[in-house]
């Protein structure tokens, strides 16, 4: 789950992390009274959305007087970045730039650990940075039993800066942003840049959180952060029921038990030519309730003209199933062909099962990915 | 032989009396898995299957002489449950618990490792030595002994392409699912290197998912340490970038995890990558021949 900058910045602000103050808007009339609040000459207008890239999009603007900051507030909201919709901003105050850092904690899946990265090339794209000069990016893997004392603060610390004012200054950002990382269970907290003023003060100039879905039921504080999209509250809906579901723009509706097998299912569709309307995993088992959840989920899909189930028969035997197919089908109204495609234990006797109904069966994914696309 | 399980496994069951645990023990059992004990603080004393049941793992361990563990708790207590058998003194612990927080499994892996077991999951389906044990919910009657390992982060897909191998007439050394969340225990490196070793296996199918690298690190382990052939297959060629496909650990971050450039470090290390999980069979033939 993803939250926006000016959120990210407030539990910075809880957490003793320094950054601007910012006032948010959702009217650009409002932009004049922030700019007046904040009382400086220059603010900066940005655009509050859950994707990167606002500054190359416009979405980022400096101010120097408050018809100004109306104005760049009347062009950013409402505002398109890539897909997204600005419906919020900040006005926040602009700071003098002397030097800027790259900063974050993340969950790294090879060490197995929370892992700190730092670049003293902060403020630019840190993957790019990192294919261009990996020998500017620094990582060090925290131990969770440890997590960073004073001492590897300092030491962290020396890695980027020299002077001891800096180092006094930035101990506890690292410590606070890691403290933060933990209590809410992230799986990154990003500032980049983290800047120094022209009065030598460290600034968390932009903020990037996101969390670990698996820890949400124990974060309600995170939780009432999120603002999905219409498609995030269809997933999240899915969810609720046990499905993992992922719109798509295609046409081919799928439903497969397993996540592994789901994708190569998409793989197949996609490889013989057709487009997938969504990636929905069922789960281990498929019983007819669970179908008949999928396939009103599935139908909800403005471009979908066919549907493929793939279920691989393990513990539930393929003739059972079958059974429940048929059991389930009695209760879906819809025209649309459906295509099952029955794999593992007693597949022949659910394919026996199914023969004569309404549904097109086929032996292979080959086949039945096939069927599917000819069937559009 | 196989590696991880065989004969002489002694499993122990967390959550044996729950409906998962007592559901798999059952199947287990079945199979011809030693089931020494299960747990279930409250319960010990009791038994399940005429299995005995301890309150604690301590008390299992030492009354049981287990070696291996399987975790069938709830995500809430499922880290505990590692920290727990590690620290009774198991050493291989086998969690097939979903949905555990991260940062609860990074400690629980780093505690089991200081302890000096292995972790294999969680989110995962365990794994099965054919013929000898099985600790999992892998669907037993699909699989056959034979000389093929198979190393996958994948479930269902593990299962398509077992049950396309065994219609081949290609039977299994060992088969471990490995899990789908980003942080998990034994992952294909360290699987390759025992697999490598295992006397019994003579050809490997690696099943890889988008999202992370370790397939590529796989690779370069085996350009360099691998002798026998290997087939691979990675799922999510057309995933979009940015979005979680079912697994935690499945999603395209930024321009890194991509199905294309698993593809093109396993082909470069002499891997043959099958277009369909159907194809494995026979790729594997022409290179073990």
């Amino acid at each position: 789950m993803k939250i926006h900058e000016y959120q990210a910045k407030e539990l910075f602000s809880t957490y003793g992390i320094p950054i601007q103050r910012q006032i948010l808007c959702t009217v650009a009339e409002d932009a004049a009274i922030a700019y007046n609040m904040l009382g400086k000459e220059e603010v900066v207008v940005k655009a509050q959305v859950l994707t990167g890239g606002r500054g190359k999009a416009g979405g980022i603007k400096l101010a120097k007087s408050d018809d100004e900051a109306v104005s760049h507030a009347y062009n950013i909201l409402g505002m398109k970045i890539k897909d997204y919709t600005v419906n919020k901003i900040i006005i926040t105050e602009a700071v003098n730039i002397t030097a800027e850092f790259y900063i974050s904690f993340v969950i790294d899946r090879n060490s197995k650990s929370v892992i700190l990265i730092m670049s003293a090339e902060g403020g630019m794209d840190i993957e790019e940075v990192a294919a261009k000069t990996p020998e500017k990016i620094h990582r060090f893997s925290i131990d969770p039993f440890i997590g960073i004392p004073d001492y590897l603060a300092r030491k962290f610390a020396f890695v980027l800066f020299d002077k001891i004012e800096y180092i006094n200054q930035f101990v506890p950002i690292l410590q606070n942003l890691y403290r933060l990382f933990i209590n809410t269970d992230a799986s990154l907290t990003e500032i980049n840049p983290l800047v120094i003023t022209d009065r030598e003060k460290l600034i968390a100039v932009d903020a990037k959180m996101t969390f670990d879905d698996n820890a949400l039921y124990r974060q309600p504080d995170i939780l009432d952060l999120f603002e999905p999209t219409t498609e995030e509250r269809i997933e999240a809906d899915a969810k609720d029921k046990g499905f993992s579901y992922v719109h798509l723009d295609g046409e081919i509706g799928c439903m497969v038990n397993g996540a592994g097998l789901a994708m190569a299912t998409m793989d197949m569709i996609k490889l013989y030519g057709g487009n997938p309307a969504n990636f929905l995993d069922i789960g281990g088992s498929s019983n007819p309730q669970k179908v008949i959840e999928a396939m009103s989920l599935l139908l909800k899909h403005p471009n979908l003209k066919v549907v493929l189930i793939n279920i691989f028969g393990g513990i539930t035997r393929c003739d059972d199933v079958a059974v429940g197919l048929l059991k389930a089908f009695e209760e879906i109204k819809t025209d649309i062909p459906v295509i099952v495609r029955l794999t593992g234990t007693n597949e022949e006797e659910g394919r026996a099962l199914l023969k004569g109904s309404r549904f097109k069966v086929a032996e292979t994914m080959g086949d039945a990915v096939r069927l599917a696309v000819d069937s559009q | 032989m196989s590696i991880l399980i065989d004969k002489s496994t002694r499993l122990l069951v967390q959550g044996i009396t729950g409906r998962d645990g007592r559901f798999h023990t059952e199947k287990m059992k079945e199979y011809g898995t030693n089931i020494v004990g299960g747990t279930s603080p409250g319960k010990g004393g009791t038994d399940v299957l005429g299995i005995p049941v301890f309150d604690t793992m301590y008390d299992a361990v030492n009354q049981t002489d287990a070696d291996t563990s399987i975790i069938f708790v709830p995500a809430k207590f499922a880290a505990d449950a590692i920290m727990e058998a590690a620290d009774a003194g198991i050493k291989l612990i086998i969690c097939i618990s979903e949905g555990i927080p991260t940062l609860d499994v990074i400690k629980a892996h780093r505690f089991a490792q200081e302890r000096g077991a292995m972790l294999i999951g969680p989110n995962c389906p365990g794994l099965v030595s054919p013929g000898k044990s099985l600790a999992g919910i892998l669907p037993a009657q699909i699989f056959k002994e034979g000389n093929i390992g198979v190393i996958s982060r994948s479930g269902t897909l593990t299962y398509e392409v077992v049950y396309h191998l065994t219609a081949n007439g290609m039977g299994q050394s060992s088969a471990i699912g490995m899990g789908g969340d980003p942080v998990t225990g034994l992952y294909f490196r360290e699987l390759l290197e025992m697999l490598q070793n295992d006397p019994a296996t003579e050809g490997i199918v690696m099943i890889g998912e988008i999202g992370g690298n370790a397939e590529e690190q796989a690779a370069a382990y085996i350009k360099n340490h691998v002798t026998k052939p290997v087939v691979g297959f990675i799922a999510g060629q057309f995933a979009p970038p940015g979005k979680q496909m079912g697994h935690a650990g499945a999603i395209i971050s930024g321009s890194s995890g991509t199905a294309a450039d698993k593809i093109a470090a396993m082909e470069a290390a002499g891997i043959k990558v099958a277009k369909e999980p159907s194809d494995i069979p026979s790729l594997l033939k022409n290179m073990m021949k």
